[in-house]
């Protein structure tokens, strides 16, 4: 690992992070609702990319240093888990469970089926 | 538009919502950046297994206490003023985002149920139960730490 991949990697983080918050923005505006859609999204889309770029990584078609700088990185910084666990505890608050459920386990499962079908896409490539 | 109509735009600008200003997209730009590295740092550091991903765990966790306890304490102060709503932006949204990540675990998860399907169970829901939990005891200890004021003088 050379500092320029890790550099590239923090970039991505960075890109990844401000991309989410337009896109969080975006959705928020026009859904109009208590639910938080936009990270659900933001993590659904950003479980199926990750798979799949580590579905091509599996098959040679993209080499570590680049699973790296946007697995690691851009996805990384796109996705995020902090957000969801304080919008979830808030759920848990307000005594929402149907809310809670899918905010916790709903989003786990929809997220490892969306990473299952990138990474055999990604494998078949 | 006319003329008019562009010269008084100019004078009044419309505000433009947080997510569309460029000075706060850079603030999460900064902090996605730093918290991104501190996660890759921490991957590079203990390096482990596919599927048995240490880094990534400790990551979510920690990232999760501190976001309760960061955005509980700064909501304990209303209103929210512009310094502060840029240190939420870079911290919060920026490097707490950053340094926390949804699609490793899931990922991680994916690949993990190929060889050891407990293990898969167990990682996955042992980092969601304890997310929840991190961000509780965060969000719990901001509100010890921090009273509510509303900016007015307490009595």
């Amino acid at each position: 690992m050379s500092i320029g991949i890790f550099l590239l990697a923090a970039l991505g983080g960075g890109l990844g992070a401000a991309l989410r918050f337009t896109t969080d923005g975006l959705v928020m505006r026009n859904v109009h609702s208590g639910y938080p859609w936009g990270t659900f999204v933001i993590n659904s889309t950003g479980s199926l990319l990750l798979g799949f770029l580590t579905g091509l990584s599996d098959s040679s078609v993209l080499d570590a240093d680049w699973l790296f700088v946007l697995g690691g990185g851009l996805m990384g910084g796109f996705t995020t888990f902090s957000t969801a666990m304080v919008d979830t505890v808030h759920m848990l608050q307000k005594r929402t469970f149907g809310r809670f459920f899918a905010n916790s386990l709903g989003m786990l499962v929809l997220t490892v089926v969306l990473a299952f079908v990138g990474l055999a896409i990604g494998r078949a490539l | 538009m006319t003329v008019v109509e562009h010269a008084r735009d100019t004078t009044h600008p419309i505000p433009r919502p947080a997510y569309a200003q460029p000075k706060l997209i850079a603030f999460v730009f900064l902090g996605g950046a730093l918290g991104a590295s501190a996660r890759l740092g921490l991957t590079l550091a203990m390096p482990s297994d596919a599927g048995d991903d240490w880094p990534v765990l400790i990551a979510n966790l920690v990232g999760a206490f501190l976001l309760g306890l960061l955005l509980t304490g700064l909501a304990s102060r209303k209103p929210e003023t512009p310094g502060r709503r840029d240190f939420r932006l870079f911290a919060g949204t920026g490097f707490m985002g950053g340094f926390t990540t949804y699609s490793s675990l899931a990922t991680n998860t994916a690949e993990l149920f190929e060889s050891d399907v407990l293990g898969a169970v167990l990682y996955s829901l042992g980092t969601l139960l304890g997310g929840i939990a991190a961000a509780a005891v965060g969000i719990w200890l901001a509100g010890l730490v921090w009273r509510p004021r509303d900016g007015k003088a307490a009595s």
